[in-house]
């Protein structure tokens, strides 16, 4: 029986009013987001039937899973960027699946994604793409978030870089950023596409040491998307392996090392993993 | 069936987008610095292309005119002709390709860059509308944009027409420029710039969906410009026979 949702509403927006107000944080350990039974097809390639899983206050929830089996699409759908076909998503009590966009608005106050690509604006500087959430979410005065620019790239070690372009960062260095980005209105749950894809190992301990560091700083729940052994063992308070349009594990890293999975304990491992049925 | 199918699906898509657009556009606050910024990207910048192009379209058609009415002896109605050809036909629709290549390319480039990294994606997760955002300042501004430029290649054409009539037919420059304000009355002139405000509208919007609606990384982007380019030139010129027999209509 897992354990039941957190009741206290997402805060309601109303026009010309801030979207930054936030209720009191609650009770570490609660479920604040759940999928129940959630379908999803693009055209005619199934990518889930019945996905189901809770996300507790507080803990990092590691998301695994082969390349192309859709990872990506549940944290999307989380924040209402892809629409499910069927079932429930609810974040903080409410409903998410049939919010429109205005609705989603204090979901995605509370609910922020770090994209893959770090999907910087690349007409904008550091500073005005750190500043754009702020701005759409009314999140302070001016002199504020000039304020908060420095404090969050200064949290993401990168003070000093306001007035550069997407194009003159590197990888690791837009990661950084993006990263920035999606603290910077300090939502309570931050979702990682795959932070760490394509880095060197360096940068990857980097970005690992700043999804703990902004755990234990800022408290956040975290979601994270990853093939990265590394950063699955350094992050991960309970993993979740996506196989077969569904979840078909969840646990501690440790319970999946010692998993009767095949699969899952070759892919925990760092081994090569087979798809094949029978492994699991 | 799948073309006739992905043709009508394709315009709804591009129906909603519109009427998306026009609930945003009147949406407070109005976004004056996007707006801007396109007004300039797309129209400022496109004067130079548009006045090469106008001032040799009003040459070779005053050469052309004033040779081939000589054997008639109707040399001296080259002005009228030339005129009356820029305003009401060649300055929007040739305007409008020339832009229509260079702002709903650049436009689609943008936007598809955008949707394969994700930042389109990215706009809507931090709170923001990307029709409110992308879509109505480049619909605006091409609105706004063409229509002027028309009437600059218009005034363009016309002297273009003017400075060769008088190396060909020996005609003065007032009696050319008296002639050409005596021949276009302001039903041509609104007949040529309500085209192009149509021509404006179909060139963003076409290129802005073609943009949001990329796939497939660089290569999609690719193919996505493309599209866009042949798109709009197609639009353009089906929609000018219509639109031409509508204003003809209105205004005789």
């Amino acid at each position: 029986m897992s354990a039941p949702l957190d009741p206290t509403p997402v805060t309601a927006v109303v026009d010309d009013e801030p979207t930054a107000v936030r209720k009191a944080p609650g009770e570490p350990g609660e479920v604040i987001i759940r999928f129940s039974d959630v379908h999803k097809s693009f055209g005619s390639k199934v990518v889930y039937e019945g996905l189901s899983f809770d996300v507790r206050r507080g803990e990092t929830l590691t998301i695994i899973g082969g390349s192309g089996v859709g990872k990506s699409v549940c944290l999307k759908m989380l924040i209402g960027l892809l629409k499910p076909d069927g079932g429930s998503i609810q974040a903080f009590g409410q409903e998410v699946v049939g919010m429109d966009e205005k609705q989603l608005l204090p979901v995605r106050s509370r609910i922020a994604m770090l994209f893959q690509g770090g999907a910087l604006f690349d007409s904008m500087t550091v500073a005005e793409n750190i500043k754009y959430p702020m701005i759409e979410h009314r999140w302070g005065t001016p002199e504020r978030m000039d304020e908060r620019v420095h404090e969050v790239l200064d949290l993401v070690d990168m003070p000093g870089v306001e007035q550069l372009k997407p194009s003159e960062l590197s990888g690791g260095m837009k990661k950084r950023v993006a990263l920035a980005r999606t603290i910077a209105i300090e939502p309570e749950v931050i979702l990682y596409d795959e932070p760490t894809t394509g880095l060197d190992p360096i940068t990857i301990r980097r970005i690992n040491g700043l999804i703990l560091r902004l755990q234990e700083r800022l408290g956040v729940t975290s979601v994270v998307v990853t093939h990265d052994m590394d950063t699955v063992f350094t992050v991960t308070d309970r993993l979740a392996l996506v196989y077969q349009r569904g979840i078909a594990f969840t646990g501690t890293p440790e319970e999946a090392r010692n998993s009767e999975l095949r699969f899952l304990s070759e892919f925990v491992k760092g081994g090569r993993g087979t798809l094949d049925e029978d492994l699991v | 069936m799948d073309g006739f199918s992905g043709f009508f699906g394709a315009l709804g898509e591009v129906a909603i987008l519109t009427a998306q657009t026009l609930r945003e556009l009147v949406r407070p606050p109005l976004e004056f610095k996007l707006w801007i910024a396109q007004l300039d990207q797309g129209g400022v910048q496109s004067w130079s292309i548009t006045f090469l192009t106008a001032i040799f379209t009003g040459m070779v058609m005053a050469s052309q005119f004033a040779i081939g009415l000589a054997p008639f002896g109707a040399s001296l109605y080259t002005g009228k002709l030339v005129a009356l050809g820029i305003v009401r036909e060649l300055g929007p629709v040739l305007t409008a390709l020339l832009v229509g290549g260079r702002v709903g390319a650049g436009f689609t480039a943008e936007l598809g860059s955008m949707a394969v990294t994700e930042q389109i994606d990215a706009i809507r997760a931090l709170g923001a509308n990307p029709v409110r955002k992308l879509v109505v300042p480049r619909v605006l501004a091409m609105v706004i944009a063409l229509p002027l430029l028309t009437v600059m290649a218009d005034l363009v054409g016309c002297a273009g027409g003017v400075f060769i009539t008088m190396a060909e037919v020996g005609i003065t420059f007032r009696f050319g420029v008296l002639q050409m304000i005596e021949t276009i009355g302001v039903p041509d002139m609104l007949h040529g710039i309500g085209k192009s405000a149509f021509f404006g509208y179909f060139i963003a919007i076409i290129a802005c969906w073609v943009g949001m609606n990329t796939r497939g990384g660089t290569e999609g982007v690719g193919h996505a410009t493309t599209r866009t380019v042949v798109w709009t030139s197609i639009t353009i010129l089906v929609s000018d026979f219509f639109l031409t027999r509508l204003f003809l209509a209105v205004y005789g």
